[in-house]
């Protein structure tokens, strides 16, 4: 099994999520983070106080997957994430030691395969 | 009271109610921005506070004279431009017990709101300069001439429309020009793929209560005078919304189980837009009415709205163009003589009078379409009116405006002035 962390632009989250639908990912997270990844940073000005802003919104997904669906998980969101700017994200693969399905019990790929899949 | 004498009771209604109707225009920034997402409020709530300054601006150097001053059938002259003559006698202005600074001053309010009404087609993807440009142009070339039709001595006035508040002139102008612009501007970005969605509905819900309140300004000052019309158009404006409410939420409540919080606010607003040409000619228990007829058409084109390819975006083609063309015509049906001192309607044996509205909607709304387009089309071709799709994606906020609604700070730097040095310690640690 995988865990696949992928950093992507906010705007491109629903663009991200159709994808995996698509190639028909089911198990997922997402959380807003903030993060730098080499964009040009952003000036704001309030009354007289001006800053250089470096942290960008971005989200997070995590997906726990077995080893067969990696290949298609990663393009998918390359896919679907990329504008070519400075600021598309990081696709992340992590070995995973053990997974769980809290609800039955089951370990490791029959964890992350989805209910009805086999 | 001889005319052309100054009335101190009108005098202090008419500045009372310029204040209110002021007041609108912040109101109805807080009403568009709480409908959409959190990158895009403050662009939203400036597109109306800005008419504050470059409408105003236009308005007090020439948009004022074309509107009011007598000029032919179709604009007024430039007597008034650049504020020559507007002074404190009465007797000048078409209102003839007040200076005629504060008829200048009431006037502009009506004239910035309608500007600010525009931008609900708009928001969230048009470039803040070629903004700027065109609410200043707009009051001049679209807002100018409709109000000569109508109240400053035009051709529709002449034909004997009634308008008391602005039901053409504001309404049905605006909801055309705002259709006209979300047709030159084009939909916001994912359109149609994706839904968006109010991102702070309590200021929706304080936007409508702010403007309801300086509806009476509206309304009421609409009499020009301190008089038992001002106290029926106000009255009307106090019945219409409620009734409009009552129905609007049964209509959700038979659509989706629900009454909600989006609907109430909007009725609020549509039952005063449908008011609005009524105020100071219909029975009180005819505007109560005629508030829910006037939910009924606009929460339809709503609903229909949403499903068409046209994003013209908060829905001001619903709430005020067909909301003002419902108020104007039914003006036409419930008018009574006996009441308003001026016209009979349908119901009192004057059925003319619907076909007189009908033109005057039919006037209004052809020109404030066709005029917004091309100048639009004209401001484009010097200007580029949309924001990049970068932009749009990043939000209006940051990229128009340098600046965020709800600020976290994390990882922001203070940027010094060139030369001067950061200091090296704290304050405290500074003076031990």
């Amino acid at each position: 099994m995988k865990l696949i962390v992928a950093i992507v632009r906010p705007d491109k989250v629903n663009d991200v999520l159709e994808a995996l639908y698509r190639v028909k990912v089911r198990g997922l997270s997402l959380s807003r983070v903030q993060g730098h990844g080499g964009e040009l940073e952003r000036v704001e000005t309030y009354r007289g106080t001006t800053v250089k802003v470096e942290l960008n919104e971005k989200v997070r997904f995590e997906i726990g997957v077995s080893d067969h669906f990696v290949e298609r998980t990663v393009r998918a969101i390359m896919a679907a994430a990329r504008t070519g700017e400075v600021g598309d994200g990081k696709i992340f693969v992590l070995p995973v030691e053990k997974v769980y399905r809290i609800r039955t019990g089951e370990e490791d790929t029959a964890a992350v395969t989805p209910v009805g899949v086999t | 009271m001889p005319p052309g004498q100054l009335n101190g009771a009108d005098q202090a209604w008419m500045m009372t109610s310029t204040a209110l109707v002021l007041l609108m225009t912040p109101a109805l920034g807080f009403f568009y921005g709480g409908m959409v997402g959190t990158k895009n409020v403050l662009n939203t709530i400036l597109m109306s506070f800005t008419t504050l300054g470059y409408s105003l601006v236009a308005w007090a150097l020439v948009a004022y004279s074309l509107a009011f001053s007598p000029g032919n059938a179709l604009i007024g002259d430039l007597r008034w431009a650049f504020l020559k003559g507007v002074d404190l006698a009465t007797g000048q202005s078409l209102g003839p017990t007040i200076s005629h600074v504060v008829y200048m001053a009431f006037q502009a309010t009506f004239a910035i709101i309608t500007t600010a009404l525009v931008s609900g087609g708009i928001v969230s993807r048009m470039r803040i300069k070629a903004y700027l440009i065109f609410i200043t142009l707009w009051i001049i070339v679209i807002y100018g001439p409709i109000a000569h039709w109508v109240w400053g001595g035009g051709w529709l006035g002449q034909l004997g429309a009634l308008d008391f508040a602005g039901g053409t002139v504001v309404h049905v102008n605006a909801g055309m020009g705002a259709l006209a612009a979300a047709l030159v501007l084009g939909n916001r970005t994912n359109y149609g793929r994706q839904a968006f969605l109010p991102g702070n509905v309590p200021f929706v819900l304080l936007g409508a209560a702010l403007l309801w309140f300086g509806w009476f300004g509206f309304n009421g000052g609409s009499a020009v005078a301190s008089n038992k019309y001002a106290a029926l158009a106000f009255t009307n404006t106090f019945l219409a919304p409620g009734g409009c409410m009552a129905i609007w939420s049964l209509l959700d409540l038979m659509r989706t189980g629900k009454v909600t919080a989006m609907g109430v606010a909007t009725a609020i607003v549509v039952g005063l837009v449908v008011i609005t040409p009524a105020s100071g000619f219909v029975p009180p228990f005819w505007g109560l009415v005629m508030g829910g007829i006037g939910a009924i058409p606009s929460y339809y084109v709503i609903v229909w709205r949403a499903r068409t390819r046209v994003d013209e975006s908060l829905d001001v083609f619903a709430g005020h163009a067909v909301g003002g063309a419902t108020g104007a015509i039914l003006t036409g049906v419930f008018a009574v003589k006996a009441w308003n001192g001026v016209q009979d309607g349908l119901i009192a044996g004057n059925p003319h009078q619907v076909l007189v509205q009908i033109i005057a909607v039919a006037g209004a709304a052809a020109y404030s379409f066709c005029g917004t387009f091309v100048l639009l089309k004209i401001i484009g071709a010097v200007s580029a009116l949309r924001a990049a799709p970068q932009e749009e994606a990043v939000g209006m906020d940051p990229t128009q405006h340098g600046e965020e609604a709800y600020t976290s700070g994390e990882g922001a730097i203070l940027v010094l002035p060139e030369g001067s040095e950061a200091p090296t310690l704290g304050p405290a640690e500074a003076k031990a």
